[in-house]
């Protein structure tokens, strides 16, 4: 037997014993994603068990040195382990920006003490990071952010506002980018700094949305004091930083991940919408739903054929943005149609279920997809630019 | 499975790219329109895609193939697309030898697979009665007469149907079922009508009036006919949807290479935020199309039962891709693309036929509904 077939049947054995019951259904709603943190209330004890025990194989980060208390698992073990919990239809164990975000970028910049400290904090689920990017006026143009950074000597002290800081009021810590010398150009005077957000001077506040929910906030810095040893490469290069971590943002978000799975067809079903051969009885609604269907394969092997190139070598480079765009056009599709499919069941905003409302709030919420991690249009620019290599204005 | 081409496969697609750029370039497919061709494809170009070994790409070795599958007949087809290769390349080296391949008995086989690989015969594949693809509707009936049949019926837009020297038609057979038949075009009572179409093919409507068929001219190594015809035309369509996606890449990629070049209002069109986001996302179509496109043709040499799948998923992408792709094309060119003289326009027609041909979007949606309980 060769080694990956085997550590297939181990990996399917251990899944088995240890994954329990409840973590083997598809996530419903944002409530049963489990994001960790100091102040994460665990909706059940199966969910924080689950977490345990995939976080003490490193599996919350498979591919991780295990030093950093990752998996150190090789790209076909990963996958591996990704088939297996699909097959059981297990639901990952910790979902955090800290791990599809900040860790990729502490992995390739960050020190070696940096790494020691945070990464075993992140693939456990102790720490909860936000994102400390964007600015009011510095959205696309992200490199326009004005919140600065004055050098003490041993710290900086920090004055100025991010916007869009998702869940900034249930997050322990955040990496904030920051500008910290003011004189020089545009994109070579910002820093990427850790800030903790219980220190004096940082306080948020909710920004309500069309989908009544809350996971936006402003987030302040009012005379913070981050010491010198918190800053990610080094200083005026945080761009660097940025841009390699908004990669790793864009594939995430492409891949779908914001929150509740939504399937139109059975959406269809739940309304009542089928012929006595249990087809969608609507032809247009069906044609439509079928058609989905085919650009979502297309963007799932296009996904896995852009990792089948990277593994063999070729950069990915700006196809990140092809992903990044495609993907989150399609998420906005799908749950549109999810809501034609669901008729007046899909408007419902509160009811006597904690799960009702779910569809309308999920709907709306796919609007930010082409918003936030660059939008649709700047994603467009990129491929003009760096792909087809069109010229400039 | 992998979506990447293995070092074979590249050096096939490579030296089917210089190949074509040198013996078919579109120009090509404008000498036999101007010239009046009547079969459609030029015979000496043929006798040299045999020699490559291209004819009998799917046909086993011992008939004189080289057995190399599908997603080597798909790489190209794809570069045929690109150069819109007039050729009888899917109606016999895929369509007839698969039917040949799968249904054929040993003596078929050895009488007709070694004629297509060295192509010596070109053979093709009549199935269509309306206009609109539909491989269920078959009137076309094949009466038991002694020994053999008699063939009655009409066929219509036959590809290379006016160039073949071998037909190989569905008949319905008198149990109602289907059977694949052999049949000489010169043999009495059928009458060929050329058809010449947008895309400076060359199909035929060919009428069977009371054919005597000899009891060897029925493909019977499978008792279900109908199968045996599903599962050639899906290789069909695994196959046209790369030369679809070969279209749509050329298209795309001479429709960039212009607007960087072409000047308006004192700058490069191709500055212009308004075409830089279409042809951002048209290469997002393109390269999602792609993907599909290789899933399909690998599934169908990995794992041919769940292959009709993702078969109609690409070929119904790339109909649809392949005609936005040049019809942006003709859009971007402005005036110049409206011009006979420019090929771009080429490239539509083509889509446009090829998009028709062994069912559109709207079929391979529906098969795609269909297969996934929708």
């Amino acid at each position: 037997m060769s080694n990956l077939e085997s550590f297939r049947n181990e990996t399917r054995d251990w899944l088995e014993a240890n994954c329990p019951d409840s973590m083997r259904t598809p996530i419903k709603s944002e409530k049963d994603i489990c994001w960790g943190g100091k102040r994460f209330e665990f909706a059940s004890d199966d969910q924080k068990i689950w977490l345990e025990r995939m976080s003490s194989r490193g599996w919350t980060c498979p591919t991780w040195p295990e030093e950093y208390g990752g998996g150190g698992l090789s790209k076909e073990e990963a996958e591996i382990l990704k088939e297996e919990m699909s097959r059981i239809k297990a639901r990952p164990a910790l979902i955090s920006f800290g791990i599809w975000m900040l860790g990729p970028a502490l992995l390739k910049y960050g020190t070696e003490e940096q790494k020691k400290h945070y990464l075993p904090q992140i693939t456990r689920g102790e720490i909860r990071w936000a994102q400390g990017y964007s600015e009011p006026g510095a959205g696309s143009d992200l490199a326009a952010l004005r919140t600065k950074g004055d050098d003490k000597g041993d710290h900086w002290v920090v004055n100025g506002q991010k916007v869009w800081t998702s869940y900034a009021d249930e997050c322990d810590w955040i990496f904030a980018l920051v500008r910290t010398e003011p004189d020089a150009p545009k994109h070579l005077g910002i820093s990427f700094l850790l800030i903790d957000m219980t220190w004096d001077g940082v306080s948020t506040k909710p920004i309500k949305l069309i989908s009544g929910k809350s996971p936006f906030c402003e987030t302040f810095f009012d005379d913070v004091e981050v010491p010198k040893e918190n800053i990610v490469h080094e200083a005026g290069r945080g761009w660097d930083v940025a841009k390699y971590l908004l990669s790793h943002e864009r594939a995430n978000i492409a891949g779908g991940g914001s929150g509740a799975q939504m399937n139109p067809a059975s959406a269809a079903r739940q309304s009542g919408e089928v012929d006595e051969d249990g087809r969608i009885s609507d032809p247009i609604l069906r044609a439509d739903i079928a058609r989905l269907t085919i650009d979502a394969l297309a963007f799932e092997t296009t996904l896995q054929r852009i990792k089948d190139q990277a593994d063999g070598g070729q950069g990915v480079g700006a196809k990140a943005s092809m992903l990044k765009y495609y993907g989150t056009e399609l998420n906005k599709r799908r749950h549109e149609l999810n809501m034609s499919a669901l008729g007046s069941d899909g408007l419902l905003w509160e009811g006597d279920n904690p799960e009702d409302g779910d569809p309308a709030r999920s709907w709306l919420r796919s609007r930010a997809n082409s918003i936030e991690g660059g939008t649709s249009e700047i994603q467009l620019n990129i491929l003009a630019k760096r792909v087809l290599e069109l010229p400039g204005g | 499975m992998t979506y990447i081409l293995s070092e074979e496969e590249q050096m096939l697609r490579d030296s089917a790219q210089a190949f074509l750029a040198e013996k078919s370039p579109v120009s090509e497919l404008r000498r036999l329109r101007d010239e009046g061709c009547k079969d459609g494809f030029r015979h000496a170009i043929w006798k040299d895609m045999a020699e490559m070994g291209w004819n009998g790409i799917v046909i086993p070795e011992e008939y004189g193939g080289v057995d190399m599958g599908y997603t080597a007949a798909g790489i190209i087809l794809q570069e045929m697309g690109k150069t819109l290769a007039a050729t009888p390349f899917l109606a016999s080296s895929i369509l007839c030898a698969t039917a040949l391949r799968y249904g054929g008995t040993e003596a078929q086989k050895s009488a007709h697979l070694p004629k297509i690989a060295e192509g010596e015969k070109v053979y093709a594949l009549a199935v269509d009665e309306k206009a609109r693809h539909d491989a269920k509707h078959i009137e076309t009936r094949a009466k038991k007469d002694g020994n053999g049949f008699r063939l009655s019926g009409q066929k219509r837009f036959v590809a290379c149907g006016n160039g073949a020297d071998m037909l190989i038609v569905a008949a319905r057979m008198d149990d109602e079922s289907i059977g694949l038949f052999l049949v000489d075009p010169e043999a009495d009572g059928v009458e060929r009508t050329l058809r010449r179409s947008v895309d400076s093919h060359a199909p035929a409507n060919i009428d069977f009036n009371d054919v005597k068929l000899d009891g060897d001219a029925l493909l019977s190594e499978t008792d279900d006919g109908a199968a045996l015809l599903d599962a050639v035309l899906y290789a069909g369509r695994a196959c046209l949807a790369a030369e679809q996606l070969g279209v749509a890449v050329e298209a795309f990629s001479r429709t960039i290479d212009y607007i960087k070049e072409r000047d308006q209002f004192g700058q490069k069109i191709g500055s212009f935020q308004a075409l830089q986001h279409r042809a951002a996302d048209l290469l997002t179509e393109v390269e999602m199309t792609e993907s599909l496109v290789v899933k399909a043709l690998r599934q169908l040499d990995e794992s041919p039962s769940q292959a009709p799948f993702w078969i109609a998923a690409a070929k119904g992408r790339a109909t649809r891709v392949s005609r936005l792709s040049a019809s942006e094309a003709i859009q971007m060119h402005g005036g110049v693309g409206m011009t006979d003289e420019y090929e771009i326009g080429f490239f539509y027609k083509r889509a446009q036929a090829a998009g028709e041909f062994l069912g559109d979007d709207a079929w391979c949606t529906a098969r795609v509904a269909e297969m996934s309980g929708i």
